[in-house]
Protein backbone atom coordinates (compact mmCIF):
# COMPACT_ATOMS: atom_id res chain seq x y z
CA UNK A 1 0.00 0.00 0.00
CA UNK A 2 2.68 2.45 0.76
CA UNK A 3 4.67 1.70 -2.31
CA UNK A 4 1.52 4.12 -4.28
CA UNK A 5 2.73 6.58 -2.12
CA UNK A 6 6.27 6.20 -2.08
CA UNK A 7 7.10 8.39 -5.59
CA UNK A 8 5.82 11.67 -3.75
CA UNK A 9 8.17 11.69 -1.07
CA UNK A 10 10.69 12.38 -3.05
CA UNK A 11 11.35 16.35 -4.37
CA UNK A 12 12.90 14.82 -7.91
CA UNK A 13 9.59 13.18 -8.11
CA UNK A 14 7.16 16.16 -7.23
CA UNK A 15 9.65 18.46 -9.78
CA UNK A 16 9.28 15.97 -12.44
CA UNK A 17 5.48 15.48 -12.35
CA UNK A 18 5.25 19.36 -11.97
CA UNK A 19 7.61 20.02 -14.84
CA UNK A 20 5.58 16.77 -17.15
CA UNK A 21 2.38 18.70 -16.54
CA UNK A 22 3.32 21.91 -17.59
CA UNK A 23 5.21 20.62 -20.77
CA UNK A 24 1.94 18.53 -21.37
CA UNK A 25 -0.03 21.87 -21.59
CA UNK A 26 1.92 23.48 -23.82
CA UNK A 27 1.99 21.28 -26.06
CA UNK A 28 -1.59 20.63 -25.79
CA UNK A 29 -2.13 24.04 -26.73
CA UNK A 30 -0.27 23.89 -29.85
CA UNK A 31 -1.39 20.57 -31.00
CA UNK A 32 -4.68 21.58 -31.39
CA UNK A 33 -3.22 24.61 -33.88
CA UNK A 34 -1.14 21.82 -35.30
CA UNK A 35 -3.81 19.77 -36.37
CA UNK A 36 -6.28 22.40 -37.28
CA UNK A 37 -3.11 23.48 -39.45
CA UNK A 38 -2.43 20.11 -40.94
CA UNK A 39 1.46 20.29 -39.16
CA UNK A 40 1.75 17.40 -38.08
CA UNK A 41 4.09 16.40 -40.18
CA UNK A 42 6.25 19.70 -39.50
CA UNK A 43 6.39 18.88 -35.90
CA UNK A 44 8.07 15.68 -36.41
CA UNK A 45 10.19 17.15 -39.34
CA UNK A 46 11.26 20.50 -36.74
CA UNK A 47 11.77 17.58 -33.58
CA UNK A 48 14.31 15.35 -35.68
CA UNK A 49 16.01 18.38 -37.08
CA UNK A 50 16.83 20.06 -33.71
CA UNK A 51 19.55 17.60 -32.74
CA UNK A 52 22.19 18.92 -35.19
CA UNK A 53 21.37 22.25 -33.28
CA UNK A 54 22.17 20.52 -29.98
CA UNK A 55 25.28 19.69 -30.41
CA UNK A 56 26.50 22.46 -31.84
CA UNK A 57 25.10 24.82 -28.79
CA UNK A 58 26.88 21.95 -26.75
CA UNK A 59 29.90 22.35 -28.69
CA UNK A 60 30.69 25.68 -28.51
CA UNK A 61 28.69 26.28 -24.75
CA UNK A 62 25.62 28.03 -25.40
CA UNK A 63 22.18 27.25 -23.85
CA UNK A 64 20.62 23.94 -26.07
CA UNK A 65 17.58 25.70 -26.69
CA UNK A 66 18.78 28.43 -28.49
CA UNK A 67 20.87 25.92 -31.04
CA UNK A 68 17.17 23.86 -31.06
CA UNK A 69 15.18 26.73 -31.22
CA UNK A 70 17.92 27.70 -34.31
CA UNK A 71 18.22 24.72 -36.60
CA UNK A 72 14.26 23.98 -36.01
CA UNK A 73 13.80 27.25 -37.83
CA UNK A 74 16.94 25.90 -40.51
CA UNK A 75 14.72 23.37 -41.39
CA UNK A 76 11.36 24.98 -41.89
CA UNK A 77 12.96 27.67 -44.02
CA UNK A 78 15.10 25.35 -46.18
CA UNK A 79 11.73 23.07 -46.35
CA UNK A 80 10.06 26.50 -47.78
CA UNK A 81 12.60 27.35 -50.26
CA UNK A 82 13.06 24.50 -51.67
CA UNK A 83 8.75 23.66 -52.01
CA UNK A 84 8.97 26.84 -53.65
CA UNK A 85 12.34 26.56 -55.92
CA UNK A 86 11.69 22.97 -56.98
CA UNK A 87 8.66 20.31 -58.05
CA UNK A 88 8.90 18.27 -55.15
CA UNK A 89 5.85 18.23 -52.68
CA UNK A 90 6.16 19.98 -49.41
CA UNK A 91 5.92 16.83 -47.41
CA UNK A 92 8.54 14.86 -49.96
CA UNK A 93 10.74 17.85 -49.00
CA UNK A 94 10.13 17.71 -45.22
CA UNK A 95 11.59 14.42 -45.29
CA UNK A 96 14.84 14.80 -47.09
CA UNK A 97 15.53 17.59 -45.50
CA UNK A 98 14.68 16.38 -41.00
CA UNK A 99 16.01 13.12 -41.67
CA UNK A 100 19.04 14.91 -43.39
CA UNK A 101 19.42 17.21 -40.44
CA UNK A 102 18.90 14.49 -38.19
CA UNK A 103 21.91 12.55 -39.24
CA UNK A 104 23.91 15.24 -39.29
CA UNK A 105 23.09 15.62 -35.93
CA UNK A 106 23.81 12.16 -34.90
CA UNK A 107 27.57 12.04 -37.11
CA UNK A 108 28.49 15.43 -35.12
CA UNK A 109 27.66 13.88 -32.02
CA UNK A 110 29.74 10.84 -32.64
CA UNK A 111 32.44 13.27 -33.09
CA UNK A 112 32.29 15.48 -30.02
CA UNK A 113 32.96 13.96 -26.65
CA UNK A 114 29.94 14.86 -24.33
CA UNK A 115 28.54 13.81 -20.85
CA UNK A 116 25.32 14.31 -22.15
CA UNK A 117 23.89 10.79 -22.90
CA UNK A 118 22.73 10.24 -26.38
CA UNK A 119 20.03 8.20 -24.93
CA UNK A 120 18.96 11.10 -23.05
CA UNK A 121 18.45 13.06 -25.99
CA UNK A 122 16.43 10.89 -27.85
CA UNK A 123 14.00 9.69 -25.21
CA UNK A 124 14.22 12.43 -22.80
CA UNK A 125 15.03 12.09 -19.36
CA UNK A 126 12.67 13.70 -16.75
CA UNK A 127 13.92 11.92 -13.82
CA UNK A 128 17.11 11.95 -13.85
CA UNK A 129 17.25 15.71 -15.30
CA UNK A 130 19.66 18.44 -14.42
CA UNK A 131 17.86 21.62 -12.67
CA UNK A 132 19.81 24.03 -14.94
CA UNK A 133 18.02 21.78 -18.34
CA UNK A 134 14.56 21.91 -16.05
CA UNK A 135 14.53 25.89 -15.20
CA UNK A 136 15.26 26.07 -18.94
CA UNK A 137 12.46 23.43 -20.08
CA UNK A 138 9.67 25.22 -17.62
CA UNK A 139 10.42 29.43 -18.86
CA UNK A 140 10.51 28.42 -22.81
CA UNK A 141 7.44 26.09 -22.30
CA UNK A 142 5.88 28.76 -20.03
CA UNK A 143 7.24 31.72 -22.66
CA UNK A 144 5.18 29.41 -25.35
CA UNK A 145 2.33 28.77 -23.43
CA UNK A 146 1.72 33.07 -22.75
CA UNK A 147 2.38 33.80 -26.28
CA UNK A 148 -0.26 30.86 -28.03
CA UNK A 149 -2.78 32.22 -25.45
CA UNK A 150 -2.52 35.90 -25.93
CA UNK A 151 -2.79 35.03 -29.89
CA UNK A 152 -5.10 32.53 -29.43
CA UNK A 153 -7.82 34.02 -31.91
CA UNK A 154 -5.64 35.33 -34.84
CA UNK A 155 -3.65 31.86 -34.72
CA UNK A 156 -7.13 30.47 -35.02
CA UNK A 157 -8.28 32.88 -37.90
CA UNK A 158 -5.02 32.04 -39.20
CA UNK A 159 -5.09 28.42 -39.43
CA UNK A 160 -8.58 28.54 -40.44
CA UNK A 161 -8.82 31.46 -43.29
CA UNK A 162 -5.67 33.27 -43.94
CA UNK A 163 -7.67 35.36 -46.76
CA UNK A 164 -9.87 36.74 -44.33
CA UNK A 165 -7.21 37.36 -41.60
CA UNK A 166 -5.25 39.41 -44.64
CA UNK A 167 -8.10 41.73 -45.39
CA UNK A 168 -8.88 42.57 -41.97
CA UNK A 169 -5.03 43.60 -41.76
CA UNK A 170 -3.60 41.21 -40.29
CA UNK A 171 -0.40 40.57 -40.62
CA UNK A 172 0.17 36.59 -42.16
CA UNK A 173 3.53 36.18 -42.17
CA UNK A 174 4.59 37.45 -38.72
CA UNK A 175 1.59 34.72 -37.34
CA UNK A 176 3.11 32.26 -39.82
CA UNK A 177 7.07 32.49 -38.52
CA UNK A 178 5.11 33.36 -34.86
CA UNK A 179 3.40 29.48 -35.04
CA UNK A 180 6.94 28.14 -36.28
CA UNK A 181 9.06 29.82 -33.21
CA UNK A 182 6.78 28.78 -30.86
CA UNK A 183 6.40 25.05 -32.27
CA UNK A 184 10.24 25.42 -31.97
CA UNK A 185 10.27 26.68 -28.49
CA UNK A 186 7.65 23.52 -27.20
CA UNK A 187 9.74 20.68 -28.95
CA UNK A 188 12.92 22.41 -26.95
CA UNK A 189 11.06 21.84 -23.72
CA UNK A 190 8.78 18.61 -25.31
CA UNK A 191 12.82 17.08 -25.29
CA UNK A 192 13.26 17.00 -21.87
CA UNK A 193 10.22 15.19 -20.72
CA UNK A 194 9.53 12.54 -23.59
CA UNK A 195 12.92 12.94 -25.87
CA UNK A 196 13.43 13.78 -29.73
CA UNK A 197 11.63 10.50 -31.44
CA UNK A 198 8.45 11.11 -28.87
CA UNK A 199 7.68 14.22 -29.41
CA UNK A 200 5.32 14.34 -32.33
CA UNK A 201 3.44 12.72 -30.00
CA UNK A 202 2.83 15.31 -27.57
CA UNK A 203 2.47 17.61 -30.38
CA UNK A 204 -0.55 16.17 -32.27
CA UNK A 205 -2.38 13.61 -30.05
CA UNK A 206 -3.93 15.73 -27.60
CA UNK A 207 -5.10 17.74 -30.54
CA UNK A 208 -6.13 14.76 -32.04
CA UNK A 209 -8.30 13.76 -29.15
CA UNK A 210 -10.13 16.91 -28.79
CA UNK A 211 -11.02 17.00 -32.07
CA UNK A 212 -12.90 13.97 -31.76
CA UNK A 213 -14.65 14.90 -28.52
CA UNK A 214 -15.54 18.56 -29.64
CA UNK A 215 -16.34 20.61 -32.59
CA UNK A 216 -15.91 23.95 -30.58
CA UNK A 217 -12.64 25.97 -30.56
CA UNK A 218 -12.46 27.01 -26.47
CA UNK A 219 -13.44 23.28 -25.73
CA UNK A 220 -10.99 21.50 -27.76
CA UNK A 221 -8.51 23.39 -26.03
CA UNK A 222 -9.25 22.39 -22.62
CA UNK A 223 -10.20 18.88 -23.81
CA UNK A 224 -6.59 18.90 -24.71
CA UNK A 225 -4.56 20.30 -21.60
CA UNK A 226 -6.91 18.16 -19.56
CA UNK A 227 -5.91 14.65 -21.07
CA UNK A 228 -2.42 16.05 -21.70
CA UNK A 229 -1.45 16.80 -18.19
CA UNK A 230 -3.42 13.57 -17.21
CA UNK A 231 -1.13 11.53 -19.34
CA UNK A 232 1.86 13.52 -17.98
CA UNK A 233 1.22 13.05 -14.76
CA UNK A 234 -0.05 9.32 -15.06
CA UNK A 235 2.80 8.50 -17.32
CA UNK A 236 5.91 10.08 -15.06
CA UNK A 237 3.97 8.28 -11.82
CA UNK A 238 3.93 4.68 -13.66
CA UNK A 239 7.55 5.11 -15.26
CA UNK A 240 8.82 5.29 -11.41
CA UNK A 241 7.81 2.03 -11.08
CA UNK A 242 9.48 1.09 -13.85
CA UNK A 243 12.66 2.84 -13.20
CA UNK A 244 12.54 5.01 -16.18
CA UNK A 245 11.29 5.45 -20.08
CA UNK A 246 9.15 8.31 -18.79
CA UNK A 247 8.37 9.52 -21.67
CA UNK A 248 7.69 6.11 -22.96
CA UNK A 249 4.94 6.30 -20.38
CA UNK A 250 3.32 9.18 -20.83
CA UNK A 251 2.97 8.77 -24.85
CA UNK A 252 1.58 5.36 -24.24
CA UNK A 253 -1.01 6.86 -21.63
CA UNK A 254 -1.78 9.84 -24.45
CA UNK A 255 -2.07 7.01 -27.21
CA UNK A 256 -4.66 4.64 -25.15
CA UNK A 257 -6.76 8.11 -23.85
CA UNK A 258 -6.74 8.12 -27.94
CA UNK A 259 -8.63 5.10 -28.45
CA UNK A 260 -10.84 5.66 -26.29
CA UNK A 261 -11.82 8.73 -27.31
CA UNK A 262 -12.46 7.33 -30.86
CA UNK A 263 -14.74 4.81 -29.70
CA UNK A 264 -16.66 7.08 -27.02
CA UNK A 265 -16.54 10.35 -28.14
CA UNK A 266 -20.15 11.71 -28.07
CA UNK A 267 -20.50 13.12 -31.99
CA UNK A 268 -17.83 11.74 -34.29
CA UNK A 269 -16.77 8.37 -31.91
CA UNK A 270 -16.99 4.55 -32.94
CA UNK A 271 -20.25 3.77 -30.66
CA UNK A 272 -21.82 7.20 -31.42
CA UNK A 273 -21.85 6.38 -35.04
CA UNK A 274 -23.22 3.05 -34.66
CA UNK A 275 -25.38 4.73 -32.26
CA UNK A 276 -26.81 7.11 -34.93
CA UNK A 277 -26.98 4.52 -37.50
CA UNK A 278 -28.96 2.19 -35.41
CA UNK A 279 -31.44 4.65 -34.66
CA UNK A 280 -32.18 5.80 -38.13
CA UNK A 281 -31.50 2.81 -40.06
CA UNK A 282 -33.61 4.62 -43.45
CA UNK A 283 -32.33 8.32 -43.46
CA UNK A 284 -30.09 9.03 -46.22
CA UNK A 285 -28.12 11.85 -45.94
CA UNK A 286 -28.85 13.89 -48.89
CA UNK A 287 -27.10 16.78 -49.87
CA UNK B 1 -26.73 48.63 -40.49
CA UNK B 2 -28.33 51.80 -40.87
CA UNK B 3 -24.99 53.44 -42.34
CA UNK B 4 -24.61 54.24 -45.72
CA UNK B 5 -21.50 53.46 -47.23
CA UNK B 6 -19.32 56.66 -47.59
CA UNK B 7 -18.47 56.24 -51.57
CA UNK B 8 -14.75 54.69 -52.25
CA UNK B 9 -14.19 53.71 -55.51
CA UNK B 10 -12.02 51.11 -56.94
CA UNK B 11 -9.49 51.64 -59.76
CA UNK B 12 -7.77 48.85 -61.62
CA UNK B 13 -5.30 50.22 -63.85
CA UNK B 14 -3.02 48.24 -66.09
CA UNK B 15 -2.89 45.36 -63.58
CA UNK B 16 -0.56 42.78 -64.78
CA UNK B 17 0.15 39.75 -62.24
CA UNK B 18 2.37 36.64 -63.00
CA UNK B 19 3.34 34.04 -60.79
CA UNK B 20 5.79 32.49 -59.54
CA UNK B 21 6.37 29.91 -62.15
CA UNK B 22 6.11 32.72 -64.89
CA UNK B 23 2.83 32.56 -65.86
CA UNK B 24 1.24 35.33 -66.42
CA UNK B 25 -2.37 34.90 -65.30
CA UNK B 26 -3.41 38.63 -66.23
CA UNK B 27 -1.78 41.36 -68.28
CA UNK B 28 -2.80 45.17 -68.60
CA UNK B 29 -5.93 44.56 -66.82
CA UNK B 30 -8.01 48.00 -66.09
CA UNK B 31 -11.25 48.73 -65.15
CA UNK B 32 -12.73 51.49 -62.45
CA UNK B 33 -16.17 51.27 -60.30
CA UNK B 34 -18.05 53.87 -58.56
CA UNK B 35 -19.88 53.00 -54.88
CA UNK B 36 -23.07 51.83 -55.59
CA UNK B 37 -22.44 49.00 -58.26
CA UNK B 38 -23.02 45.26 -58.52
CA UNK B 39 -20.41 44.31 -60.64
CA UNK B 40 -20.03 40.64 -62.67
CA UNK B 41 -16.78 39.07 -63.15
CA UNK B 42 -17.07 36.55 -65.63
CA UNK B 43 -14.71 34.61 -68.23
CA UNK B 44 -13.71 30.93 -68.63
CA UNK B 45 -11.81 28.56 -66.12
CA UNK B 46 -8.44 29.98 -65.56
CA UNK B 47 -8.54 33.35 -67.10
CA UNK B 48 -8.09 34.81 -64.13
CA UNK B 49 -11.10 35.88 -62.39
CA UNK B 50 -9.39 34.92 -58.85
CA UNK B 51 -6.37 35.86 -59.87
CA UNK B 52 -7.97 39.73 -60.39
CA UNK B 53 -9.53 38.49 -56.77
CA UNK B 54 -6.43 38.31 -55.19
CA UNK B 55 -4.58 41.37 -56.52
CA UNK B 56 -7.46 43.35 -55.53
CA UNK B 57 -6.97 41.68 -51.89
CA UNK B 58 -3.32 42.45 -52.24
CA UNK B 59 -2.55 38.63 -51.61
CA UNK B 60 -0.61 38.83 -55.44
CA UNK B 61 1.67 42.18 -55.78
CA UNK B 62 1.09 43.19 -59.48
CA UNK B 63 4.43 43.09 -61.28
CA UNK B 64 2.92 46.35 -63.20
CA UNK B 65 -0.54 48.23 -62.23
CA UNK B 66 -2.16 49.40 -59.23
CA UNK B 67 -5.15 48.99 -57.36
CA UNK B 68 -6.21 51.62 -55.60
CA UNK B 69 -9.32 52.13 -53.37
CA UNK B 70 -10.29 55.82 -52.53
CA UNK B 71 -7.02 55.81 -53.46
CA UNK B 72 -5.16 54.30 -51.62
CA UNK B 73 -3.03 50.99 -51.82
CA UNK B 74 -4.47 47.51 -51.08
CA UNK B 75 -2.78 47.47 -48.07
CA UNK B 76 -3.90 50.53 -46.27
CA UNK B 77 -7.41 49.61 -47.03
CA UNK B 78 -7.47 46.62 -45.14
CA UNK B 79 -6.34 48.53 -42.37
CA UNK B 80 -9.69 50.21 -42.58
CA UNK B 81 -11.05 47.03 -43.06
CA UNK B 82 -12.85 48.25 -46.60
CA UNK B 83 -12.62 44.95 -48.44
CA UNK B 84 -14.34 42.01 -47.28
CA UNK B 85 -14.34 38.70 -49.15
CA UNK B 86 -16.37 36.02 -49.12
CA UNK B 87 -14.77 32.71 -50.11
CA UNK B 88 -15.53 29.74 -52.76
CA UNK B 89 -17.27 27.41 -50.76
CA UNK B 90 -13.87 24.32 -51.75
CA UNK B 91 -11.45 26.88 -50.02
CA UNK B 92 -13.34 26.66 -46.53
CA UNK B 93 -12.52 23.40 -44.36
CA UNK B 94 -15.81 22.97 -43.21
CA UNK B 95 -15.20 20.72 -40.52
CA UNK B 96 -13.10 23.28 -38.57
CA UNK B 97 -13.96 23.20 -34.76
CA UNK B 98 -16.17 27.13 -34.97
CA UNK B 99 -19.12 27.66 -34.64
CA UNK B 100 -21.46 30.31 -37.15
CA UNK B 101 -21.29 32.43 -34.34
CA UNK B 102 -17.42 32.62 -34.15
CA UNK B 103 -17.26 33.07 -38.13
CA UNK B 104 -19.61 35.89 -38.30
CA UNK B 105 -17.03 37.62 -34.97
CA UNK B 106 -13.94 37.01 -37.06
CA UNK B 107 -15.75 39.74 -39.49
CA UNK B 108 -15.08 42.19 -36.28
CA UNK B 109 -11.33 41.18 -35.37
CA UNK B 110 -10.09 44.22 -37.55
CA UNK B 111 -12.24 46.57 -35.11
CA UNK B 112 -11.01 44.66 -31.92
CA UNK B 113 -7.55 45.21 -30.01
CA UNK B 114 -4.69 42.87 -30.05
CA UNK B 115 -6.41 39.90 -27.59
CA UNK B 116 -9.79 40.19 -29.85
CA UNK B 117 -12.05 40.58 -27.10
CA UNK B 118 -15.65 41.55 -28.65
CA UNK B 119 -16.95 44.00 -27.08
CA UNK B 120 -20.73 45.20 -27.15
CA UNK B 121 -20.92 46.84 -30.42
CA UNK B 122 -18.92 43.76 -32.50
CA UNK B 123 -21.68 41.50 -30.70
CA UNK B 124 -24.57 43.43 -31.90
CA UNK B 125 -23.34 43.94 -35.49
CA UNK B 126 -22.71 40.25 -35.95
CA UNK B 127 -26.12 39.98 -34.14
CA UNK B 128 -27.80 41.77 -37.10
CA UNK B 129 -25.83 40.35 -40.14
CA UNK B 130 -27.21 37.27 -38.70
CA UNK B 131 -30.51 38.23 -38.60
CA UNK B 132 -29.77 40.17 -42.21
CA UNK B 133 -29.04 37.09 -43.85
CA UNK B 134 -32.03 34.75 -41.90
CA UNK B 135 -29.54 32.44 -40.25
CA UNK B 136 -30.37 33.76 -36.53
CA UNK B 137 -31.33 29.92 -35.43
CA UNK B 138 -28.50 28.41 -36.23
CA UNK B 139 -26.20 30.90 -34.33
CA UNK B 140 -24.77 27.76 -32.28
CA UNK B 141 -24.18 25.24 -35.40
CA UNK B 142 -20.61 24.10 -36.47
CA UNK B 143 -20.40 25.57 -39.71
CA UNK B 144 -20.19 22.20 -41.37
CA UNK B 145 -23.90 21.08 -40.20
CA UNK B 146 -24.99 23.26 -42.71
CA UNK B 147 -26.49 22.93 -46.00
CA UNK B 148 -24.74 25.02 -48.94
CA UNK B 149 -26.84 27.99 -49.52
CA UNK B 150 -26.47 28.43 -45.51
CA UNK B 151 -22.79 28.37 -45.57
CA UNK B 152 -23.04 30.94 -48.20
CA UNK B 153 -25.04 33.62 -46.19
CA UNK B 154 -22.58 32.46 -42.78
CA UNK B 155 -19.94 34.15 -44.74
CA UNK B 156 -22.18 36.83 -46.35
CA UNK B 157 -22.98 37.93 -42.98
CA UNK B 158 -19.55 37.98 -41.87
CA UNK B 159 -18.79 40.45 -44.74
CA UNK B 160 -21.65 42.50 -43.60
CA UNK B 161 -20.23 42.15 -40.02
CA UNK B 162 -17.01 43.23 -40.88
CA UNK B 163 -18.50 46.67 -43.01
CA UNK B 164 -16.52 46.69 -46.08
CA UNK B 165 -17.10 48.72 -48.47
CA UNK B 166 -16.25 46.27 -51.35
CA UNK B 167 -17.32 42.76 -51.11
CA UNK B 168 -15.83 40.49 -53.16
CA UNK B 169 -17.52 36.97 -53.61
CA UNK B 170 -15.75 34.66 -55.75
CA UNK B 171 -18.48 32.23 -57.40
CA UNK B 172 -21.15 32.59 -54.56
CA UNK B 173 -23.84 30.87 -56.77
CA UNK B 174 -22.50 27.05 -56.75
CA UNK B 175 -24.46 24.81 -54.78
CA UNK B 176 -26.93 27.43 -54.15
CA UNK B 177 -30.62 26.56 -55.29
CA UNK B 178 -32.74 28.72 -57.00
CA UNK B 179 -34.48 30.15 -53.88
CA UNK B 180 -31.55 30.92 -52.33
CA UNK B 181 -29.90 32.57 -55.37
CA UNK B 182 -32.82 35.08 -54.71
CA UNK B 183 -32.28 35.83 -51.63
CA UNK B 184 -28.61 36.38 -51.82
CA UNK B 185 -29.41 38.46 -55.06
CA UNK B 186 -31.78 40.58 -53.09
CA UNK B 187 -29.07 41.28 -50.54
CA UNK B 188 -26.67 42.42 -53.08
CA UNK B 189 -29.09 44.92 -54.02
CA UNK B 190 -29.84 46.03 -50.54
CA UNK B 191 -25.76 46.72 -50.05
CA UNK B 192 -25.49 48.20 -53.92
CA UNK B 193 -28.00 50.61 -52.57
CA UNK B 194 -26.31 51.58 -49.16
CA UNK B 195 -23.20 52.46 -51.62
CA UNK B 196 -21.44 48.94 -51.44
CA UNK B 197 -19.07 47.98 -54.41
CA UNK B 198 -20.29 44.48 -54.99
CA UNK B 199 -18.19 42.45 -57.34
CA UNK B 200 -19.48 38.71 -57.87
CA UNK B 201 -17.62 35.90 -60.48
CA UNK B 202 -19.82 33.58 -61.39
CA UNK B 203 -20.07 30.84 -64.29
CA UNK B 204 -23.66 31.78 -63.89
CA UNK B 205 -24.23 33.50 -66.78
CA UNK B 206 -28.02 33.46 -66.33
CA UNK B 207 -28.75 35.42 -63.62
CA UNK B 208 -25.94 38.19 -64.94
CA UNK B 209 -28.40 40.62 -66.28
CA UNK B 210 -30.88 40.33 -63.71
CA UNK B 211 -28.89 41.90 -61.19
CA UNK B 212 -25.66 43.22 -62.57
CA UNK B 213 -25.49 46.56 -63.21
CA UNK B 214 -21.91 46.38 -64.75
CA UNK B 215 -19.59 43.48 -65.89
CA UNK B 216 -15.96 43.01 -66.28
CA UNK B 217 -15.23 40.45 -69.00
CA UNK B 218 -12.08 38.82 -68.73
CA UNK B 219 -9.65 36.29 -70.35
CA UNK B 220 -6.30 37.38 -68.92
CA UNK B 221 -7.15 40.79 -70.27
CA UNK B 222 -9.84 42.62 -69.41
CA UNK B 223 -11.53 42.21 -73.09
CA UNK B 224 -14.67 44.58 -72.01
CA UNK B 225 -16.02 46.59 -69.44
CA UNK B 226 -19.41 48.47 -68.65
CA UNK B 227 -22.64 48.56 -68.23
CA UNK B 228 -24.57 45.14 -68.67
CA UNK B 229 -27.02 46.08 -71.28
CA UNK B 230 -24.29 47.42 -73.27
CA UNK B 231 -21.65 44.59 -72.53
CA UNK B 232 -22.68 42.04 -71.72
CA UNK B 233 -23.45 41.04 -75.21
CA UNK B 234 -23.79 37.95 -77.53
CA UNK B 235 -20.81 39.10 -79.52
CA UNK B 236 -18.79 39.93 -76.42
CA UNK B 237 -19.87 36.66 -74.74
CA UNK B 238 -18.70 34.76 -77.62
CA UNK B 239 -15.49 36.66 -77.61
CA UNK B 240 -14.73 35.68 -74.17
CA UNK B 241 -15.30 32.84 -74.12
CA UNK B 242 -14.72 31.11 -77.52
CA UNK B 243 -15.49 27.74 -78.19
CA UNK B 244 -16.13 26.98 -74.32
CA UNK B 245 -19.82 28.14 -74.47
CA UNK B 246 -22.16 25.86 -75.38
CA UNK B 247 -24.35 27.61 -77.53
CA UNK B 248 -27.96 26.63 -78.66
CA UNK B 249 -29.41 28.20 -81.28
CA UNK B 250 -33.65 27.23 -80.95
CA UNK B 251 -36.58 28.07 -82.67
CA UNK B 252 -38.98 29.08 -79.59
CA UNK B 253 -39.60 32.01 -77.61
CA UNK B 254 -40.83 32.67 -73.77
CA UNK B 255 -42.24 36.28 -74.18
CA UNK B 256 -45.21 36.19 -75.68
CA UNK B 257 -46.02 38.86 -78.56
CA UNK B 258 -42.60 38.40 -79.69
CA UNK B 259 -42.52 39.00 -83.16
CA UNK B 260 -39.72 36.32 -84.26
CA UNK B 261 -39.56 32.71 -82.77
CA UNK B 262 -35.95 32.64 -81.97
CA UNK B 263 -34.23 31.87 -78.79
CA UNK B 264 -30.34 31.61 -78.37
CA UNK B 265 -28.91 29.08 -75.00
CA UNK B 266 -25.58 30.32 -74.43
CA UNK B 267 -24.34 28.52 -71.32
CA UNK B 268 -20.66 27.84 -69.88
CA UNK B 269 -21.69 25.49 -66.88
CA UNK B 270 -24.31 27.05 -64.58
CA UNK B 271 -27.07 28.94 -65.31
CA UNK B 272 -27.69 29.69 -69.33
CA UNK B 273 -28.39 32.69 -70.42
CA UNK B 274 -31.27 33.06 -73.25
CA UNK B 275 -30.84 35.78 -75.88
CA UNK B 276 -34.38 36.21 -77.79
CA UNK B 277 -34.71 37.57 -81.43
CA UNK B 278 -32.73 40.55 -82.15
CA UNK B 279 -30.53 40.70 -79.15
CA UNK B 280 -33.83 40.58 -76.03
CA UNK B 281 -32.28 39.01 -72.89
CA UNK B 282 -35.13 36.42 -72.18
CA UNK B 283 -35.26 37.41 -68.08
CA UNK B 284 -36.69 34.88 -65.72
CA UNK B 285 -39.95 36.45 -64.73
CA UNK B 286 -40.24 33.36 -62.56
CA UNK B 287 -37.72 34.19 -59.67
CA UNK B 288 -39.98 38.00 -58.70
CA UNK B 289 -43.16 35.68 -58.44
CA UNK B 290 -40.92 32.89 -56.77
CA UNK B 291 -40.17 35.57 -53.62
CA UNK B 292 -43.06 37.00 -53.77
CA UNK B 293 -44.81 33.46 -52.97
CA UNK B 294 -42.04 32.65 -50.52
CA UNK B 295 -41.32 34.60 -47.68
CA UNK B 296 -37.95 31.92 -46.14
CA UNK B 297 -35.18 31.80 -48.61
N1 LIG C 1 -0.72 29.84 -57.37
C1 LIG C 1 -0.59 29.76 -58.71
N2 LIG C 1 0.61 29.49 -59.25
C2 LIG C 1 0.76 29.42 -60.59
N3 LIG C 1 -0.23 29.60 -61.48
C3 LIG C 1 -1.46 29.86 -61.00
C4 LIG C 1 -1.70 29.95 -59.60
N4 LIG C 1 -3.01 30.22 -59.40
C5 LIG C 1 -3.56 30.29 -60.64
N5 LIG C 1 -2.63 30.09 -61.60
C6 LIG C 1 -2.86 30.11 -63.04
O1 LIG C 1 -3.34 31.39 -63.40
C7 LIG C 1 -4.39 31.28 -64.33
C8 LIG C 1 -5.63 32.00 -63.82
O2 LIG C 1 -6.12 31.31 -62.71
P1 LIG C 1 -7.39 31.80 -61.88
O3 LIG C 1 -7.47 30.97 -60.65
O4 LIG C 1 -7.31 33.27 -61.71
O5 LIG C 1 -8.58 31.42 -62.87
P2 LIG C 1 -10.14 31.62 -62.68
O6 LIG C 1 -10.59 32.56 -63.72
O7 LIG C 1 -10.47 31.95 -61.28
O8 LIG C 1 -10.68 30.17 -63.05
P3 LIG C 1 -11.95 29.36 -62.45
O9 LIG C 1 -13.13 29.76 -63.27
O10 LIG C 1 -11.57 27.94 -62.75
O11 LIG C 1 -12.08 29.65 -61.01
C9 LIG C 1 -4.60 29.80 -64.58
O12 LIG C 1 -3.99 29.48 -65.80
C10 LIG C 1 -3.92 29.12 -63.44
O13 LIG C 1 -3.34 27.92 -63.85
MG1 LIG D 1 -11.55 30.93 -59.58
Amino acid sequence: MTRIFEPFQYGFMIEALLVAALIGAVCAVLSCYLVLEGWSLMGDAISHAVLPGIVLAYIVGAPLALGAFLSGLVCAGSTGWIKTHSRVKEDTVMGIVFTGLFALGLVMFSRVQTDVHLNHILFGSLLGIERSDMIQATVTASIALCVMLALRKDLLLYCFDQNHAKVVGMNTTFLHYLLLSVLSATIVAALQAVGIILTVAMLITPGCIAYLISDRFDRMLLIAVISAVFSALVGTYVSYFLDGATGSCIVLTQALLFVLAMVLAPKHGLLAARRIARASPVTVDLP
Amino acid sequence: MDHIAQGIDLVVQDVTVAYNNGHVALHDASFSLNPGTICALVGVNGSGKSTLFKAIMGFVRPVRGTVRIAGDPVKAAHKKNWVAYVPQSEDVDWSFPVSVWDVVLMGRYGYMNFLRIPGAQDKRLAMESLERVKMTEFKDRQIGELSGGQKKRVFLARALAQQGRIILLDEPFTGVDFKTEGAIIALLRELRDDGHIILVSTHNLGTVPEFCDQVVMINRTVLAFGPTETTFTEENLALAFGGALRHLRLDHTDVPGAERNELVVLTDDEGALVVGAGGRLERRKARNDDQKAGSEP
